[in-house]
C-alpha cells in the first residue's frame, strides 16, 4: 500500500428515508478542516434509494463533490449491501480518510468495512485533530466508561476510519446556492449477497420522544422521578421545547421508560445543544452518554449529586416543584 | 444448534476512581466482571440450547486470569469454555483481535451462531463482533434487542432511532446483543462448585497454524494509542440554590434566557 496514493476526506451520509441524518452534515463541517490542512477535498458519499434531498443538504452543508450510488438494494441500510458499494468506492478512489457516524447503523458498517480493507478504525471518536508532522488524522475517544481518554493514529494503513459521535461538531449554515459536482457511480449488489433482510418495523409508542440522537434539546428523567407516570411531566416539558425524552438506567432498569430512550454507555450517545438532567445522579456510565452535550441543566435534590460536577446550570430543588414553574414562565415567554 | 459465545474480562468500570491528586485512574484493587454485555450473549445462548438441543462454547482472549471469567460462563449453563492466549497476541488492536478469534472459532469447529456483546465496558468499540464476521465471512446481526431461531432462520429485532428493526438471515451469523436481550441468570452454588474445579483449555499461537503472525499482536495492529489522558474537568457551572422550587425555576429561567437558550 503506498499512502501518498490515498487522497480526500470522505464522509458517509447516513439518510433516513432519503434525508440527510444531521451526524453526517456535522461531518462536512469538521472534515473540511482536517481536508484543508492537507490541501486535500471533502467528500460526502450517499448511498440509498430516491435519495435526493440527502444529496442536496451534503451539497448545502459544504461537501465539494458528492459521489452517489443508487439502488433499490440499498433503500434499508444492510450491512452487505452498503459494505460492498464502500470497499468498491474505497478501491476506486483511494480516500485518505472516512468519517462515520457513530450511530448504530455506523457503527455496524465502519468494523465490517475496515476488517476487509484491512485497515484501523477508531471507534465512538470526541475528538478529531491532524498530527502537524505527519498528516495523519489524531482520533480522540473516551474509554472505559468516560474514565480515560485515549488519542488514536492509524499511520500504516489507508484509508483511516473512525466513527464519531453524534453532536460532538457542529453543522456549518447551510447554503443552497452552492454547487458541485455529483459523481453517480453504478455499483449493484446481487441478492445472493446481501444475506440479511428487513422484513418489517415496530415503531417505538413515541416516535418523537425516541429520536434521541437527532434531537437538539434533550429532557431526561432518572430514578428522581419516582415513578412511571410522573414522566408525563418531562414529556410535557420536552414537547414544549420541541426535544425528546431520554432516561437514565435506573429509570430504565426500574421499567419506567423503555430501553430504547437510555441514555449512557448501556444505552444512545447523544450530543443535543441543551440537555436537562431531571432527578438523575450522573453516575460515570450516564456522563458517558451525555458529557458532549453543550449545555447541561441539572435538577436534582441531592447537592452532593455528581451530576452538578457537569452541570452548566445545577439547581438544587425539588424537580416537582421547579419544572412545572419552568414549563409556566417559558410558556409566558412564547407567547409574549 | 451449536453456539459460540465470545467474552472479555474487563475491569468493572463502575468502580474505577480517578486520583484526584495525579488525575489518572486508579486501577488497583478495582474487581474484574465478566463484560455485562456478555453476560447478555451468553444467557441468551443458554436459552437458546435449551429450547432447541446442542452446545454453548464460550471463548475469551486474554491473560491466565481470564480463566475466572470463564469459570464464571461455565457456571452460567456454558458447556465448554477455551482461553485464547499467548504473548504473540499481546497488544492486538480490534482488528488483530478478531483476526485471532476468528481462527480460533475456524479451529474450535462449525458454529451456527456466534453471539458477543455490543461492546466491552472498557474499550467501549463495538468492533470485534462485526470485524468477527467479516474474518469468517459470514452476516452479522448488531445491536439486537430480540431473536428467534426457526430451523436456519434467525429473526431478530435490532435497535434503530425510531423503533426495532426487525431483520432475518439465514445461520450461520454473528449477532451482537443490548443489554435489554434478557436478564442473565445467576449461578448455583452447585454449578459454581462444578464450575471452578473445571479444566479450561487454552489455545496458543502454535494451536492456529493457519495464523499469519504478521497480522497479529502490536505488528498486525494498524490503530497505535499515541496517549491517554483524563478528561480535563470542566469548571464548574452556576449553582441554583434558592428557598423554594419555584424560586429555583425563575432563577434558571432568567438564566436560560440571557444565555439564550431558551
Amino acid at each position: 500500500m503506498n499512502i501518498a496514493d490515498y487522497k480526500n476526506v470522505w464522509v458517509f451520509i447516513e439518510n433516513a428515508n432519503g434525508e440527510a441524518k444531521n451526524v453526517g452534515l456535522e461531518l462536512l463541517n469538521q472534515g473540511r478542516i482536517l481536508a484543508e490542512a492537507n490541501n486535500e477535498k471533502i467528500i460526502g458519499v450517499v448511498i440509498g434509494n430516491d435519495v435526493n434531498a440527502a444529496v442536496k443538504s451534503t451539497i448545502a452543508y459544504g461537501a465539494d463533490e458528492v459521489i452517489l450510488v443508487e439502488g433499490e438494494e440499498y433503500k434499508d441500510y444492510n450491512t452487505d449491501g452498503y459494505a460492498n458499494v464502500m470497499v468498491t468506492l474505497v478501491e476506486k478512489f483511494k480516500p485518505s480518510v472516512i468519517l462515520i457516524g457513530a450511530s448504530n447503523n455506523g457503527r455496524d458498517l465502519g468494523p465490517r468495512i475496515s476488517a476487509r480493507l484491512a485497515t484501523g478504525l477508531t471507534a465512538d471518536c470526541t475528538g478529531l485533530g491532524i498530527n502537524e508532522e505527519t498528516g495523519d488524522i489524531t482520533w480522540t475517544r473516551p474509554a472505559f466508561g468516560g474514565n480515560l481518554m485515549a488519542t488514536i493514529l492509524c499511520s500504516t494503513t489507508r484509508p483511516q476510519i473512525g466513527t464519531v459521535r453524534p453532536g460532538v461538531f457542529k453543522k456549518a449554515q447551510p447554503d443552497t446556492t452552492r454547487r458541485a459536482p455529483i459523481i453517480k457511480e453504478e455499483i449493484r449488489t446481487s441478492a445472493e449477497i446481501i444475506r440479511t433482510r428487513v422484513v418489517g418495523f415496530i415503531k417505538a409508542m413515541d416516535e418523537a420522544a425516541v429520536k434521541l440522537e437527532e434531537a437538539e434539546i434533550i429532557v431526561s428523567g432518572g430514578r428522581g422521578m419516582g415513578k412511571p407516570e410522573n414522566f408525563a411531566l418531562l414529556n410535557e416539558f420536552a414537547d414544549l421545547l420541541g426535544g425528546a425524552v431520554g432516561a437514565s438506567r435506573a429509570a430504565v432498569d426500574a421499567g419506567w421508560m423503555p430501553p430504547l430512550q437510555q441514555v449512557g454507555q448501556t444505552g444512545k450517545t447523544v450530543g443535543p445543544k441543551i440537555y436537562f438532567a431531571c432527578g438523575i445522579s450522573g453516575a460515570i456510565q450516564h456522563l458517558a452518554g451525555m458529557s458532549s452535550s453543550d449545555v447541561i441543566v441539572a435538577i436534582n435534590k441531592d447537592p452532593e449529586a455528581p451530576i452538578f460536577d457537569v452541570a452548566d446550570y445545577g439547581v438544587v430543588g425539588d424537580l416537582f416543584e421547579v419544572i412545572p414553574v419552568l414549563i409556566e414562565e417559558i410558556r409566558k415567554n412564547k407567547a409574549s | 444448534m451449536d453456539i459460540l459465545v465470545c467474552v472479555k474480562q474487563v475491569p468493572d468500570t463502575s468502580e474505577i476512581r480517578i486520583d484526584p491528586v495525579t488525575n489518572t485512574l486508579i486501577r488497583s484493587g478495582v474487581p474484574s466482571i465478566v463484560n455485562p454485555f456478555d453476560a447478555n450473549a451468553l444467557e441468551a445462548a443458554v436459552q437458546l440450547k435449551e429450547a432447541h438441543g446442542g452446545s454453548v462454547t464460550v471463548i475469551s482472549m486474554g491473560p491466565e486470569q481470564a480463566k475466572n471469567a470463564l469459570k464464571e460462563c461455565l457456571s452460567l449453563g456454558a458447556d465448554r469454555a477455551v482461553l485464547i492466549s499467548d504473548r504473540l497476541f499481546g497488544g492486538s488492536d480490534t482488528l488483530a483481535t478478531s483476526y485471532i478469534l476468528a481462527n480460533a472459532i475456524k479451529r474450535l469447529g462449525k458454529f451456527d451462531l456466534i453471539l458477543c456483546g455490543k461492546q466491552a465496558i472498557d474499550g467501549d468499540t463495538g468492533q470485534v463482533g462485526p470485524e468477527i464476521a467479516e474474518h469468517l465471512g459470514i452476516a452479522q446481526l448488531t445491536f439486537v434487542a430480540k431473536l428467534d431461531v426457526k430451523g436456519d432462520v434467525i429473526t431478530v429485532q435490532r435497535e434503530h432511532d425510531e423503533g426495532y428493526e426487525i431483520v432475518e438471515a439465514k445461520l450461520p451469523v454473528v449477532v451482537t446483543v443490548v443489554k435489554s436481550i434478557n436478564k442473565p441468570r445467576y449461578p448455583s452454588i452447585k454449578s459454581k462448585l462444578a464450575a471452578n474445579k473445571a479444566v479450561i483449555d487454552v489455545l496458543k499461537a502454535s494451536d492456529l497454524p493457519e495464523i499469519n503472525t504478521e497480522k497479529i499482536g502490536l505488528k498486525g495492529s494498524p490503530t497505535k494509542v499515541k496517549k491517554t489522558f483524563t478528561p480535563p474537568r470542566k469548571e464548574s457551572g452556576i449553582r441554583i440554590c434558592e428557598d423554594t422550587g419555584s424560586g429555583c425555576a425563575l432563577k434558571l429561567f432568567e438564566k436560560l434566557v440571557a444565555a439564550k437558550l431558551v
